[in-house]
């Protein structure tokens, strides 16, 4: 079990390091994460689908080619042979995609996403689908329709959202690596509230190819990781152009893994968004976020702040931006051509009567919600008040950002008001549940890009805070190179990585770590949320 | 079942009509609007399609660039300007041929606006047609309803879909009202849509074959009283797919129109479905200017940037215009005016050009297509294109005639052998036993038999009479069936009788 334990717990970038010097084998490296996930997946529910024969096979494939020696094994991609997870909302062939929806139950694609096509030409197996709030509306992974995921630090708490199975997948040592989707902070803040890392390129950095779309305009692809050097390493993997996504930007990608190994910040000015911290931040975010203010000052960064008026009306202008496109982004899950087809109990059998008792029955609640709100918000005689508006209002946020980058090269904030709260906690109250959105989505609404990597532990409860750095479009480098740094010091200052402290899923039971009382809490959260 | 109409004339006493028509040109691009499938007309259902076509979760569109070049020159050619940028929206309605349940169309950008189109009329009047816009669209799936009546969607057991169409590209070209064509509005319909269709045929970006779909025109009509400005309340007459039917379907909603306004009804605003049958509408579903698509701009593709040098490079590679290409091809074929007239109204101006090219002369073609062609087009109610007579069946014909195989008269009855599919003109002849009787010798049997039976009409000749010649060339040919060769019958009596001809 020891080797084992040193294999789930090593970084990607080490696991690559031992493949290529055949000190271990893919095939060992994949079966470890694979019993990783049947030990402790009955808790944490990260996992939808579980690809235990594919992800065996391109393992012993990566082992064939390096035992062969010569051409073919020189140019196996560094990440050849390392496992990974990929959120549900992700297409992928050979394995079903439910988008954490029940109208998708039993779906299976037939092309497999851009990023996964990367992933699959690099050779890095994969472990299977997690777990995300249903077609990833949400922060708490609640509203999934197969169930929650649980925080591996607490597992009676939320593991943030929508991608809450792959930022636990990660912490929970069940994955090295995991791909996400971030429309207003679904990498981020799940990353922040499992102590991971979780980074948002920027918007056309990674193809939306295969990507069940939320809001275009806003959704990205972006890794997540437990070193910000890992996520630099699989964000070139995915990233680049991709002549099958129009928004996709025509850049060459830069260098990122370099940009994470630059280790200093000397000069750098570093901008501290006065609107993103403060009142509504919880004490112990707060002073986690001041700590790594401190470190970067110590590391001869200049920290500066900025001010960004207009994200005050972030939060509003996206809760009409998103629900606008997503209503019509999800209008083709009708029961017509693929998923889930619902007939009506009684009356006639028309068309429209198919594709209303297939939705009724298909979508959840929050879907419905947004839905609903987004066909009202595109109303004629609403458009201009409210999608007009919100458009405007982007703008206003994009110029904001302009003026603050022209003071610093970085911005910094915490990723998340609070850290992770109970299961069922705000599941009736959205809009509570939206406040947690509330220093991420900036970044979606302008297209810049952002990561979150762990910040400690806060004072009052012990969980992890998450702190975010933002750059301008196309500077994603910079992210990894001061996220590189601040994650370096503040890993000196704690002796070791922060999941280091998060407590083992797989030690016996103690008062507050029972998995009977895990279901039974989570249960009640589900069954009251059930019946709002 | 049917509507009251007045008569054509009554109408046109107490209203004048104003019209607008939104054309539908399929572009024959290799690949489709959003998707590399294949954009192919009629193979097996469902196989020219691929994800993206089906509106598969995590697609996206890619525009078509061949697409874009394509509106462009539509636009040009309609003497348009060309917007520098513009973008698709999405026009979001719930329907099973529909995979997305959102067209990708362009709504307020669209590629090209502000144009014109000249439209000659068959007395060589010019009317000018104001373009309001011509937009990029995609074309949706075609649903086949079983069972139930008349193959409407009501009643139906189920319905099928193919989506092999789905996405195909279209250009939609929108008219201003179009006001003051008075009588001559259902001329000037019919004009119009030819004239688009000849420019899109010209430009190479579609097909442009009616029967096919590949140009679909929605044909508004209005009534209004003489003297009135405000426009009268509007039918939109969907998917009149020839060019008869175009005239033929405005001619009969002016004269509904008409009938309803004289009852003291108003007219309701909404769709009409053309019956190439009945020649007459009936009525769709009720449509109002309020019809809710919650528009918004496709936030999965980036403005279409169209760069002035693109424009002026597109501009360069068009074809020339259509009223140009008719005073030159006038001119190269040595019409005169009526003539030329003639064979424009007839609609069989492209055909002669096809057929001068596969190696008539000018005459020779537009004797087949005026003299023969057109009329049984008519009597089979058809465009004179789509009857079936190829080029090269004209060109093999008249070298027949000319080579003095068969005669004239011959080579009619083997058009006719050719339009049944009885094979080719060679065939024909062959298998109708149709050849000129060459030999002298039975020929001047027949003309000594003839001069025998007529020797009064024989005395007239000699006596320099030659005008009576006919009744002795027609008694020959009656006896050999008409096979002989006239002219040389003529000649052989007037030697037989010794006289100069």
């Amino acid at each position: 079990m020891t080797e084992n334990n040193e294999l789930i717990r090593s970084s990607a970038a080490a696991l690559a390091g031992k493949l290529a010097a055949r000190e271990v084998t893919a095939v060992e490296v994949t079966q470890a994460h694979l019993d990783r996930i049947a030990a402790v997946d009955g808790k944490v529910n990260a996992f939808l689908h579980v690809n235990t024969e594919e992800a065996l096979a391109v393992a012993a494939e990566v082992d064939a080619i390096r035992a062969a020696g010569g051409a073919a094994a020189e140019e196996l991609h560094a990440l050849a042979g390392v496992p990974i997870a990929v959120k549900d909302l992700i297409v992928t062939v050979g394995q079903p995609t439910t988008a954490g929806s029940k109208i998708l139950e039993g779906w299976h694609s037939p092309y497999d996403a851009t990023v996964v096509q990367r992933l699959r030409a690099a050779k890095m197996p994969i472990l299977g689908k997690t777990n995300l709030d249903e077609f990833a509306m949400g922060s708490s992974t609640e509203h999934s329709a197969y169930g929650p995921t649980h925080n591996p630090w607490d597992l009676d708490r939320i593991p943030g959202g929508s991608g809450g199975g792959s930022a636990a997948a990660v912490a929970a040592f069940e994955a090295p690596l995991a791909l996400g989707t971030d429309t207003g902070g679904s990498i981020r803040q799940p990353g922040a509230v499992t102590g991971t890392v979780g980074v948002k390129p920027t918007y056309g950095g990674v193809s939306r190819y295969g990507a069940i779309a939320m809001a275009s305009s806003l959704d990205q692809i972006g890794p997540v990781s437990r070193t910000v050097l890992d996520s630099a390493l699989l964000h070139q993997v995915i990233g680049g152009h991709d002549p099958h996504d129009s928004t996709s930007l025509p850049d060459p990608l830069e260098d990122l893994v370099a940009a994470a190994s630059i280790g200093n910040v000397r000069g750098m000015k570093i901008g501290i968004i006065k609107e993103l911290h403060g009142e509504g931040y919880q004490a112990g975010v707060e002073n986690r976020f001041n700590e790594s203010l401190e470190l970067l000052k110590e590391a001869g960064a200049e920290i500066v702040e900025v001010s960004c008026p207009n994200f005050k009306y972030a939060l509003g202008a996206y809760y009409l931006i998103m629900p606008s496109e997503a209503s019509s982004n999800l209008a083709k899950f009708d029961g017509v051509r693929f998923g889930l087809r619902v007939l009506p109990e009684d009356g006639p059998m028309t068309i429209e009567r198919v594709m209303g008792a297939t939705r009724a029955a298909g979508f959840g609640d929050e879907v419905k919600r947004r839905i609903i709100l987004g066909t009202y918000a595109l109303s004629a005689g609403y458009y201009d008040a409210y999608y007009g508006s919100a458009q405007k209002v982007r703008t206003l946020i994009q110029r904001d950002f302009d003026a603050a980058f022209a003071k610093a090269d970085v911005l910094i904030s915490p990723t998340a008001p609070t850290t992770a709260f109970k299961l069922g906690e705000k599941l009736n109250d959205p809009l509570a549940m939206y406040l947690n959105d509330v220093a991420t989505i900036p970044a979606n609404m302008a297209g810049v890009p952002g990561l979150s990597l762990p910040g400690g532990l806060a004072d009052e409860d012990g969980l992890p805070v998450g702190v975010q750095l933002l750059a301008p479009a196309r500077q994603d480098a910079r992210l990894y190179r001061v996220g590189a740094v601040l994650e370096s010091l503040l890993e000196a200052q704690w002796g070791g990585p922060l999941l280091d402290k998060a407590p083992s899923l797989t030690a016996a039971p103690s008062l507050n770590d029972s998995s009977s009382a895990d279901s039974s809490s989570a249960g009640a959260a589900l069954s009251h949320g059930g019946s709002h | 079942m049917s509507d009251a109409t007045l008569s054509f004339e009554e109408a046109m006493e107490k209203y004048d009509p104003v019209l607008g028509f939104e054309v539908h040109v399929e572009l024959n691009t290799k690949t489709k609007m959003f998707s590399s499938a294949p954009n192919v007309f009629g193979d097996e259902p469902n196989t020219n399609v691929n994800e993206v076509d089906l509106g598969m979760p995590g697609v996206l569109p890619v525009v078509n660039r061949t697409a874009i070049e394509s509106s462009i020159k539509i636009g040009l050619a309609l003497n348009c300007k060309i917007a520098e940028t513009c973008r698709f929206a999405r026009k979001n309605y719930f329907y099973p041929d529909t995979p997305k349940n959102f067209q990708t169309s362009q709504y307020d950008e669209p590629i090209a606006y502000d144009g014109y189109l000249d439209i000659e009329l068959s007395d060589g009047t010019v009317f000018r047609v104001e373009i309001e816009r011509a937009h990029m669209e995609e074309d949706a799936g075609k649903l086949t309803h079983m069972g139930g009546a008349a193959g409407r969607i009501q009643g139906a057991d189920y319905s099928l879909v193919d989506y092999n169409r789905s996405g195909v590209p279209l250009v939609e070209i929108v008219t201003k009202p179009i006001e003051g064509a008075g009588s001559r509005a259902p001329e000037l319909a019919k004009a119009y849509v030819a004239a688009v269709r000849e420019i899109v045929k010209n430009l190479g970006v579609s097909d442009a074959r009616m029967e096919r779909g590949n140009v679909r025109c929605d044909a508004n009509v209005s009534l209004r009283p003489h003297g009135r400005e405000r426009f009268g309340i509007r039918s939109e007459t969907k998917n009149v797919n020839s060019l008869r039917a175009v005239e033929h379907a405005v001619h009969y909603e002016i004269r509904r129109h008409a009938a309803v306004l004289e009852s003291g009804e108003p007219v309701v605003q909404e769709t009409r479905h053309w019956h190439e049958d009945t020649r007459s509408t009936t009525s769709g579903r009720p449509k109002s200017d309020a019809d809710d698509y919650r528009y918004f701009p496709e936030p999965d593709l980036v403005p279409i940037v169209a760069s002035r040098e693109w424009v002026e490079e597109l501009r360069a590679t068009l074809p020339e215009p259509p009223a140009a290409r008719r005073k030159r091809l006038q001119a190269d074929w040595g019409y005169s005016d009526l003539e030329f007239r003639d064979v424009v109204n007839a609609g069989v101006m492209d055909e002669i050009e096809e057929t001068i090219a596969a190696g008539a002369t000018a005459t020779v073609a537009r004797k087949w297509w005026m003299g023969e062609i057109v009329g049984r087009a008519k009597n089979a109610d058809v465009d004179p294109g789509q009857l079936g007579v190829a080029p090269a069946t004209i060109v093999e014909l008249n070298k027949m005639v000319e080579d003095g195989k068969i005669n004239n008269k011959m080579a009619t009855e083997v058009l006719d052998g050719v339009l049944a599919g009885e094979g080719t003109p060679a065939e024909i002849v062959e298998k109708r036993g149709l050849a000129v009787v060459s030999d002298d010798g039975p020929l001047l049997e027949a003309i000594d038999a003839a001069l025998a039976a007529q020797p009064g009409v024989a005395d007239k000749i000699r006596g320099g009479k030659i005008q009576a010649i006919g009744a002795i060339v027609g008694g020959v040919m009656k006896a050999t069936r008409g096979q002989a060769d006239a002219g040389r019958v003529r000649e052989l009596i007037l030697e037989r009788l010794g006289v100069e001809g």
